[in-house]
């Protein structure tokens, strides 16, 4: 009988099934596949940031031992560019400016790191060795790497397709309304920001491997994606003109991608594409350099933004105005990320009667910006969180007090905000109240004062705040400039004997989802967690997805496996009612057993299931034989997990170095299916905040060379930099999707940086400091320290 | 990397014999700065001769007042070992704060003394304990070894054998890391020797160098109290996208002043 422990289920802590393989080294990463007869590609990146390619010289290379070929933009122009997967529109209605973006660069180089040639050989040693041999002449041009130089007037030109560099000039809100709360105001704050630019650098490199099979025609691409359908489309029909029928594009384990690994990158175009004309295998994978100059980077804005207040502390209305780095090309996502990511989400947890902001995105010598964990709403939570703290300060109220005094009221939902998001749920009052009880707000004082006893400087911040996730209703997103729908697919393939297939297109790369979407199986269907695999990642295996990120793999794609599970009940029903002699209405269903209502005359799902493959005894002419369903889910709006962060650093006096010495975070996901796996998501993306808080910092100079280009200058946090990080939840339902679910991937980067910047800034209170840009690295605090320190001394 | 051809003499007249024979051949010992140089291609050895293989470069002896280090020594080693721990416990404090576990198993102290990365740990403890550099030629006084950013009295093909260190009255080690890479920011090596009290100061310039006014200054008054007031010039100190040359400047004193509490 197939009795299911209710631990398994929604709501259990169940060990993760795919850890086994991971942890015994029997993941299969792209990097460890080897096709018979596989080359190697290397890729000559250009090392200036920005410069006309006179001539690029390959006949020494391709004498090099072990060549097999080497190909330039010469060879690849025929191609189409590199698609981008959303469309915005300029303030006056024109479309952004879309530059093509060539698979090998064309004429020009714009960022260190842009593919210049490319050397397929026999190893990848030699193929590097024959790089080396390509003579290429460059001339250098003016490098335009930071927002503010690449919109300088005058600045150097990269594409011609984009005057002034500007991609577009968008805005959101209305102005008049929003001018006229600022005239009403009886306090303005303003405040100037820029939200530091970061790497991904998920554990595993990016690695591609091409191959073709040239009697079918097939093309089948390996690589390290969070959604290989969307790949499969992009590619297919933007790139290399390839029908989906041929194209199979499989991501098979990937160690992490944050993501940095949605987009469609040049090396997977060129990898599927060299396959197909030398009837080889062939496979690159990106050393961590090449992943420092080549994955998309993300956040790296310049923000300067006000909040008019009334007399009681309540805000009247806020005007931002944003400036977003695209990098050099446009990104699968980039349009959309400090758009309909991040300004649609600077209501925040308040009622904030009217907004207006606009946006300007630019190209600059740089990698390409796009998404990257929290993509946009933490670039948006930072800016209103960091802005409250500062008003309040200013006012002179309570931290506390002046989002309490401001939040939307629990009753208020659905809310509707004034840039465009309609909040389904949330109780922003009962996770501030948990976490400042959890994390004993009250009583911090004594805290800072037994700090100070040791020399230290110690501070508490917090951070309210709101995202949106599981996106997206297609509709509306298509409205927005989306070029694809977001959807989810799911399907429940049950076996004659009872076991559970899931089919799912959305992509685990280190969530969990192997387990989470099991127990959601195990407690819907009845089946044993043991009994249910889930597939994923494979275009020839599932039948279609959109992937994962922005928090939507289980509000979407769990939404769909739910949808597919009732029809695959609904038909289950019908084999058992045959089975049962009884009429279809009397059944009933539960964790695995049909009954006739009221008696005790049941079919286990294993017998109903023998059945429907075996359909000797079977209402044949009504219903085919099988048990399997598939369902697309289209969600009917974002789902908005919120919640509470609370921070305390420790500042050293002498060196300036701050410590996270405590961190709690109450966060609203939404249902939570397996607990531990909520925690170690939060766990893992309050990391991510707090490197990008205290740590993390790409910096380019002015010729364009990424200086923090390894880990060698580029600061990630350690374990020892991570305090033990308090997760609890206060859950509110979604009220739109079938589980009530929300969305945990993200929520630990969006909350998190503002609470630790928050704190740090208390801590520094004494030295009359009013805000710290992130990364707050030692030397910058204690600069602040020793600045403060002078001017206290002079008075 | 580039191909190299690779050697594992057993004796150090076999390794310098290798290594005096072609002057594009390099003497590898953990690997942990030159594999990763190899990797990046920064290097082009015709071969490697790997001293892993050489008995008498590896071991720990105390012989009346000084503590010999082969040079072939791990980190891990120095940091376990009980005559480093107890003759100068400084040395073995700063052993195990090298890296992390997995540096600390394959790097050795002939490897870090003989790159003598400005970022480096043990330079500033074999300058400020005095100590000599033994090679397989002569013996060289750490004062005349270390000659600014990766540069050494070594000669090509010169081979460092081990390390003397005279046992100190005391001594004590503190740094501040690299938020980035976790080498040295800036580190002090303090030490009451026979020969007069040393300070040494590491990461903070492009090379190991003595902090005279510190050590003036602790003649007089061994307390951390007595380097609180001396500040070090910033002058040709290193500044970079993690600290400007002043910062360094004024950690130099900081990690004095704990240096010295660490030496007790
Ligand atoms: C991740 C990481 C973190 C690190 N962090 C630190 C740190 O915090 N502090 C620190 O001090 N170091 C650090 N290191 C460096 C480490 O301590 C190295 O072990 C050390 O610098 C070199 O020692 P090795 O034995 O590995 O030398 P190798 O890498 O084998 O050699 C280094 C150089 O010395 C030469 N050489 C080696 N042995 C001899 C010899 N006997 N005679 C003459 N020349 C010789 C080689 O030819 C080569 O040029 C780190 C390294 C890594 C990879």
């Amino acid at each position: 009988m197939n009795v299911v422990a209710p631990f398994e289920g929604i709501g259990a802590s169940v060990r993760r099934k795919e850890d086994l393989r991971f942890l015994s080294g029997r993941g299969q990463y792209t990097d460890d596949i080897a096709r018979p007869g596989q080359a190697h590609a290397y890729i000559l990146r250009s090392p200036h940031a920005h410069a006309r390619i006179l001539k690029v010289d390959t006949a020494a290379a391709r004498a090099m031992p072990g060549v097999v070929a080497v190909y330039t933009g010469e060879d690849t122009k025929g191609l189409g560019g590199i698609p981008c997967g959303w469309q915005l529109h300029n303030k006056d209605g024109s479309p952004m400016a879309e530059p093509r973006h060539p698979v090998l660069a064309e004429g020009k180089a714009r960022h260190v790191g842009d593919p210049v040639a490319v050397v397929v050989a026999e190893t990848r040693a030699q193929a590097k060795d024959a790089a080396e041999a390509i003579e290429v002449e460059y001339e250098v041009l003016p490098a335009v790497p930071t927002l503010r130089e690449a919109l300088a007037p005058g600045a150097a030109q990269l594409h011609d397709a984009a005057p002034g560099n500007l991609c577009y000039d968008w805005h959101i809100g209305d102005k008049a309304v929003t001018d006229a709360a600022f005239a009403q105001a009886h306090k303005v704050v303003r405040f100037e920001t820029t939200n530091n630019r970061l790497v991904p650098n998920a554990m595993e490199p990016r690695a591609a491997i091409g191959d073709y099979d040239p009697t079918t025609g097939e093309h089948t691409l390996w690589t390290t994606s969070q959604n290989p359908h969307v790949i499969r489309l992009l590619m297919g029909a933007f790139v290399l003109n390839i029908p989906e029928s041929r194209l199979r594009v499989v991501a098979p384990d990937v160690g992490g991608g944050f993501g940095s690994k949605i987009y469609h990158y040049a090396e997977e175009a060129i990898v599927t594409w060299a396959a197909s004309k030398l009837h080889r295998p062939v496979k690159w994978t990106a050393d961590r350099s090449e992943a420092f100059i080549s994955d998309a980077h993300g956040r790296d804005h310049v923000t300067t933004c006000e909040l008019a207040l009334d007399e009681t502390g309540k805000f009247l209305g806020l005007r931002v105005d944003t400036l977003a780095n695209m990098g050099a090309y446009l990104s699968t996502f980039a349009p959309c990320v400090p758009t309909y990511l991040y300004a649609t989400l600077l209501s925040g947890v308040y009622a904030m009667p009217t907004i207006y902001a606009e946006v300007k995105a630019v190209f600059t010598s740089t990698v390409a910006v796009d998404a990257y964990r929290g993509a946009g709403r933490p670039e948006a939570t930072y800016l209103l969180e960091r802005l409250v703290d500062v008003a309040a300060a200013e006012t002179g109220m309570d931290r506390v007090e002046i989002r309490r005094r401001n939040f939307i009221p629990t009753d208020a939902f659905p809310y509707q905000t004034p840039v465009a998001l309609q909040y389904d749920s949330g109780d922003y009052f009962s996770t501030l109240d948990a976490a400042l009880e959890t994390a004993g707000w009250a009583d911090f004082e004594a805290r800072r004062a037994e700090a100070a006893k040791q020399g230290k400087l110690r501070g508490i911040g917090i951070s309210t705040y709101v995202e949106a996730c599981g996106i997206a209703p297609s509709a509306v997103v298509g409205s927005l400039g989306a070029r694809a729908g977001l959807y989810e697919v799911g399907t429940i393939r049950v076996h004659p004997t009872g076991s559970v297939t899931v089919l799912t297109g959305a992509h685990s790369h280190g969530q969990g989802h192997e387990t989470t979407f099991a127990q959601l199986v195990a407690d819907r269907l009845g089946v044993p967690l043991s009994q249910v695999d889930v597939v994923h990642g494979d275009t020839a295996k599932v039948p279609f997805g959109m992937g994962t990120y922005g928090s939507r793999s289980l509000a979407v794609g769990g939404s769909a496996m739910v949808k597919a599970m009732d029809k695959v009940v609904d038909k289950a029903k019908k084999i058992a009612a045959h089975l049962l002699e009884a009429s279809v209405q009397d059944i009933e269903f539960e964790r695995g057993t049909f009954r006739v209502a009221g008696t005790d005359r049941t079919k286990a799902l294993a017998e109903v299931s023998l059945a429907a493959y075996v359909p000797h005894n079977y209402p044949i002419e009504e219903l085919e034989p099988g048990l399997e369903e598939t369902a697309f889910y289209d969600p009917k709006n974002f789902t908005y997990p919120g919640g509470c962060h609370i921070c305390e650093v420790e500042i050293e006096r002498d060196t300036g170095k701050a410590q996270v010495v405590n961190f709690t975070a109450v966060d609203d996901v939404g249902r939570v299916i397996n607990p531990m796996i909520v925690e170690g998501q939060v766990q893992g993306g309050v990391a991510q905040g707090i490197g990008q808080a205290l740590m993390e910092e790409a910096v380019y100079d002015e010729a364009g060379q990424l200086l923090s280009g390894s880990m060698m200058d580029y600061s990630m946090p350690r374990a020892e930099d991570l305090p033990m990080v308090g997760v609890a939840n206060h859950v509110t339902l979604c009220t739109h999707n079938p589980l009530g679910v929300k969305g945990c991937g993200e929520v630990g980067a969006i909350g998190s940086p503002p609470a630790v910047m928050n704190a740090v800034v208390d801590a520094l209170r004494e030295f009359g400091v009013r805000h710290v840009e992130m990364p707050a690295t030692p030397a910058k605090i204690w600069n602040i320290i020793n600045a403060g320190a002078q001017r206290m001394a002079a008075e | 990397m580039y191909d190299f051809d690779y050697h594992k003499p057993s004796s150090v007249a076999d390794a310098v014999k290798l290594l005096s024979a072609d002057p594009d051949a390099r003497a590898i010992s953990g690997g942990q700065t030159l594999l990763p140089a190899l990797k990046h291609r920064l290097n082009r050895p015709t071969y490697l001769v790997d001293l892993s293989g050489i008995a008498e470069l590896k071991g720990v002896k105390r012989e009346g007042d000084k503590v010999t280090v082969g040079a072939l020594t791990r980190h891990i080693e120095v940091q376990n070992s009980p005559e480093v721990k107890s003759a100068i416990p400084a040395l073995a404090h700063m052993a195990a704060v090298i890296g992390d576990i997995q540096v600390r198993n394959r790097g050795t102290i002939g490897g870090s003394v003989a790159n003598n990365d400005p970022a480096a740990d043990y330079p500033s403890a074999v300058l400020g304990l005095g100590a000599t550099v033994v090679t397989d030629k002569r013996r060289i006084a750490a004062d005349d070894f270390f000659q600014g950013m990766f540069t050494t009295a070594l000669e090509p093909g010169e081979l460092l054998t081990a390390i003397e260190f005279p046992i100190p009255e005391k001594a004590g080690y503190a740094k501040m890391r690299n938020p980035a890479s976790r080498y040295v920011m800036v580190g002090v090596f303090v030490a009451k020797t026979k020969g007069g009290v040393r300070v040494v100061v590491n990461g903070a310039g492009p090379g190991v160098f003595r902090q005279t006014e510190m050590e003036q200054a602790l003649s007089a008054n061994w307390s951390p109290d007595a380097v609180a007031g001396i500040k070090q010039a910033s002058e040709g100190l290193n500044s970079d996208i993690h600290g400007s040359a002043e910062y360094r400047a004024h950690l130099v004193t900081v990690m004095a002043k704990r240096a010295v509490a660490d030496a007790g």
